[in-house]
């Protein structure tokens, strides 16, 4: 007998499942099927504009900062002051998203755009958040080519755009936006959601930020996009 | 090769424990943090009790169609692009991640925090095979430099103290320049960042935990701060997850009300800066990510739980509050409870899969106060479960014998009330013209307990007779 049959016999006979399980099969493939939501949190579940300033208190709760921008045009000089604030070279990494291509970079001179992954030479890197989730202040990010996951985790400081039309009240309206994209069942390789940057609590429980991941992220909403 | 049971020599264990300065300092320190922080999350979030509800109603579904809802995840990593291998024990884990490792020619293994691989005894398994697994979770890493094993759930290292931790960094850190400034905590976190960056990178295999199991799309969920996990597995040419089969949820619904749930419990916060969700290998047009994606399911005598007076502890999503919240925790720390999972969640759990010959020691760790169900997000009757194991240890035969006649010798007395009531008011009578209306510091025949607290002498009449006066008095 193998592992398996071994483990599905003993999870049977535990259960006292007999010959016909045809209900219990119903049951499972029905909130397979449906996937009910559960308990929705009131906190998020506010107008856009009340949606978007729990969206921001959030984030800054998550140690994270955050500028809201009136449009992608705004981009290229708020990352320009991000890097010049920390003292950091006037160089990013993003990956193929096409509103990242879209942003007039060349309005910074002196900004160096490569594109691609990461291989953890970068120290800032920028990514298109596929949405945000005001209840905790979530990013959510997408694995693919157009926002490379090294991206989120290798450089010392993640620039995170986010459209405010993207902003969520709660996690279920992100599901069904990634149902909408890519089918019932399918995900993409990595669906990351990112609440503040890179932090440790392991030596004497004092919660240090800065651990393997980001030292520091900059979460940029973009109101007109 | 299994991680070893310390479990039957709880008592001596815990004595070693109260008589360890450091860690006394240690537990000290970490008892105000968890429990406030935990209240301070929970009180901010009115739907907390009816999503613990929820999330109670949800397991006790999902345990009851495990084995539909395991065949559905199957199915799903299948489609997916990944590999479903399943353990029925420790041993098959161990064999299944080995091959994979020697097939990838791996010498380097990154490995983010996964409690399951402590119950295997991973490590040990692979290191006797020639290949490095290397902790990256900062707590694990601390924990492995120091050959030690986790003593909390979410904080591995929570017996180590600052200066320990400098005094490891140092003896195993020797190419760094011994003359650096170690003093500050944030200095001892950009070490372990700069040492760890490399290991990732020349990892070969990367294995992690997961927290959940999504059927709906054949995920896996990890849970961390640090981002170590998510480093693993994206840098590896492999992802291996080594997960155990209660841990499978049916939706991405579902996984929310869990996830509302884990870290406010866990740590206080809204949610863990990573949360993870995992899907198969690289995509044809991915710039990065594993090239192969696994699942190692391991049983380990859970599906023996199932339908049993027990299965509600595998309801479990591995938070820590009963622990955070336990006197007897507090005062011995993890490591007294001699196997993987301590507390009250371990006090349970572990006789449930090591035997009770082994585990049975640990359900009598308690002071049945109850606040470990009270804080459980899954309303786990903690007390009540060890209580069950205390019946089948005293059924065995498995207590100590002054155990035994002591229970005899109050079983006599307790079913004679004029007998109990009599003897209590003369006990308490003694006690007080011993003690006075302070505390007794020596009390013969009560070492075990005066040796590491004071007895508080009685202070007035026994609960029967203040319970029968009040009875009067309404």
């Amino acid at each position: 007998m193998t592992g398996r049959d071994a483990i599905f016999a003993t999870i049977k006979k535990s259960l006292r499942v007999a010959g016909d399980d045809r209900a219990r099969r119903e049951i499972v493939a029905a909130r397979l099927e449906k996937h009910p939501r559960g308990i929705i949190p009131a906190r998020g579940q506010k107008p856009k504009a009340e949606r978007t300033e729990l969206f921001r208190q959030m984030v800054e709760h998550a140690k994270a900062s955050i500028v809201m921008l009136d449009s992608k045009d705004d981009v290229p000089a708020a990352v320009a002051a991000y890097l010049r604030s920390k003292n950091l070279p006037q160089s990013i990494r993003h990956g193929d998203d096409e509103r990242l291509s879209l942003i007039p970079w060349a309005k910074e001179r002196t900004l160096e755009v490569t594109k691609g992954a990461s291989d953890g030479a970068q120290l800032a890197s920028v990514s298109y958040s596929f949405a945000g989730v005001a209840e905790s202040g979530t990013l959510v990010m997408l694995s693919g080519a157009d926002n490379p996951t090294t991206l989120n985790f290798l450089p010392d400081h993640h620039l995170v755009v986010v459209d405010e039309r993207d902003i969520a009240g709660d996690y279920e309206t992100i599901w069904d936006r990634l149902r909408e994209r890519f089918g019932a069942n399918a995900m993409p390789r990595v669906v990351n959601w990112i609440s503040g940057p890179s932090r440790s609590g392991d030596i004497e429980q004092t919660h240090l930020l800065g651990a393997h991941g980001p030292r520091s992220l900059h979460v940029l909403v973009v109101r007109n996009s | 090769m299994t991680q070893a049971v310390n479990s039957p020599y709880f008592n001596a264990n815990a004595r070693k424990a109260l008589d360890d300065a450091f860690l006394q300092k240690a537990l000290a320190r970490s008892e105000k943090g968890f429990i406030e922080r935990r209240k301070a999350a929970v009180e901010k979030l009115p739907e907390y009790d009816a999503l613990r509800d929820s999330a109670r109603d949800l397991k006790d579904h999902i345990l009851a169609h495990l084995d539909l809802y395991l065949e559905a995840y199957e199915k799903n990593v299948i489609a997916s692009g990944g590999h479903v291998h399943w353990a029925a024990t420790a041993e098959e884990a161990n064999e299944i991640i080995l091959g994979i490792c020697k097939r990838l020619n791996a010498k380097t293994v990154a490995k983010g925090k996964s409690m399951i691989s402590e119950e295997t005894g991973l490590n040990a398994y692979l290191e006797t095979n020639g290949i490095r697994p290397v902790e990256t979770d900062l707590g694990e890493y601390i924990i492995q430099l120091r050959g030690e094993t986790p003593s909390h759930l979410i904080a591995p290292a929570l017996h180590v103290t600052k200066e320990q931790i400098e005094a490891d960094f140092r003896r195993a850190h020797v190419e760094l320049p011994p003359e650096r400034n170690l003093d500050e905590p944030t200095s001892l976190l950009a070490e372990a960042r700069a040492m760890l960056r490399d290991k990732f990178l020349a990892a070969e295999v990367g294995i992690t935990g997961a927290n959940f199991l999504i059927a709906e799309t054949g995920s896996s969920v990890i849970v961390t701060n640090e981002g170590n996990g998510d480093l693993t597995q994206t840098l590896a040419k492999a992802h291996i997850v080594i997960s155990s089969i209660e841990k499978v949820v049916p939706t991405r619904e579902d996984a929310a009300t869990f996830l509302r749930l884990l870290a406010r419990t866990a740590s206080g916060m809204d949610l863990s800066v990573y949360t993870t969700f995992s899907t198969g290998a690289r995509r044809e047009t991915d710039p990065d990510g594993p090239l192969e994606y696994h699942v190692v399911l391991l049983d380990n005598g859970r599906s023996n739980m199932l339908g049993g007076k027990f299965q509600e502890m595998l309801r479990c999503i591995r938070c820590g509050a009963c622990m955070n919240h336990c006197p007897v925790f507090h005062a011995v720390g993890g490591h007294a409870y001699g196997w993987v999972y301590p507390g009250p969640m371990g006090a349970v759990l572990t006789p449930s899969l090591v035997g009770v010959e082994q585990g049975g020691q640990l359900p009598n760790a308690s002071t049945f106060c109850g606040r470990c169900e009270e804080v459980c997000p899954v309303r786990i009757p903690l007390p009540k479960l060890m209580r069950n194991w205390r019946e089948r240890e005293f059924e065995r035969h498995l207590q100590p014998a002054a155990v035994r006649y002591g229970l005899g010798l109050w079983a006599a007395f307790a079913k004679r009330p004029a007998l109990y009531r009599a003897a209590t008011s003369l006990a308490m009578r003694t006690l007080r013209l011993f003690g006075g209306k302070g505390r007794l510091r020596q009390l013969p025949l009560a070492s075990g307990w005066t040796r590491y607290r004071d007895f508080p002498a009685p202070q007035g009449e026994t609960f029967q007779s203040q319970w029968k006066k009040r009875g009067t008095a309404r």
